[in-house]
């Protein structure tokens, strides 16, 4: 059972990744997108991540998402305009990335299998397990991240402001 | 309840997720190299970190340590701020060009 959920899973992830590159609508590619967050939830859900799975769901297809399409909305980019790149670019790019995957996938099946791990604690991905490790162990880390945020909120709002033009 | 719930591993191998992550990672980097349109680019890189997150997150699983979950909490973060800024530098780049098209993006100066 649970294989068949992963290979569904993982079909799904795959197309919509493929139909998220190659669709020329970019307001469709957002929505494949998501349906790949969706996928990639469902993964964590099966390896029993439920926090991970929640804050991916709110993070990605919540915020991140959502972003993405009001800035298309803005741009109003919702038609199929955009040109390919020539042909030689484009099949260099499928060349590229397959030679890549072939290369990832020859290496990772030369690692050894390794042993289950004798005890699976069924515990591991609770909120209450994970919160006590990222609030004891990695404090300064979480703390700072709220100094990333702050920087990258002024970032945007000084980038996205317009500019008076100065008469010279 | 929670012990009744099955170890995955003991039915789907670590190499698969090894294998399903690559083949992720390697649309991701297609999409970045065959697009034109620079948010589409982005939503590849959006891919290529969520197909790292998954097999951080499967590790973690596969070894019984908390820290591969709390360190996809952190790529989560800092992907979600990147996307702020990364948008945000789009906007004023579609505010001087009309465009969004990084083929027309070849002047540091204009």
């Amino acid at each position: 059972m649970e294989l068949y959920i992963f290979y569904l899973l993982a079909a799904l992830g795959i197309f919509s990744g493929f139909m998220t590159v190659f669709s020329r609508n970019p307001v469709h590619s957002i929505l494949y997108l998501v349906i790949f967050f969706f996928a990639i939830t469902g993964h964590y859900l099966l390896l029993n991540a439920q926090f991970l799975a929640m804050v991916n769901l709110i993070v990605y297809v919540g915020a991140i998402m959502v972003l993405f399409l009001s800035t298309i909305m803005l741009m109003n980019l919702n038609q199929e305009t955009e040109q390919h790149k020539p042909a030689l670019a484009r099949i260099g790019a499928v060349v590229a990335s397959g030679l890549l995957m072939l290369v990832l996938i020859a290496i990772f099946k030369r690692a050894d299998n390794m042993p289950l791990p004798p005890d699976t604690n069924p515990m591991l991905s609770t909120v209450k397990n994970l919160g006590s490790v990222l609030l004891n162990q990695y404090l300064f880390p979480f703390e700072f991240s709220s100094v990333l945020f702050l920087s990258s909120m002024i970032g945007a709002v000084l980038l996205s402001k317009k500019e008076k033009v100065e008469a010279r | 309840m929670l012990n009744i719930l099955l170890n995955i591993f003991s039915v789907v191998s670590i190499q698969s997720y090894i294998i399903l992550s690559a083949v992720l990672f390697s649309i991701g980097v297609l999409g970045v190299l065959f697009r034109r349109n620079a948010i589409i680019i982005f939503m590849s890189v959006e891919m290529m970190l969520n197909a790292v997150n998954l097999l951080l997150v499967a590790f973690s699983v596969y070894h019984n340590d908390a820290n591969g979950q709390v360190f996809v909490f952190f790529v989560m973060a800092v992907a979600a701020a990147e996307v702020a800024v990364g948008l945000a530098i789009l906007v004023t780049i579609f505010r001087n060009l009309h465009s969004i098209d990084i083929d027309e993006l070849k002047n540091l100066k204009w």
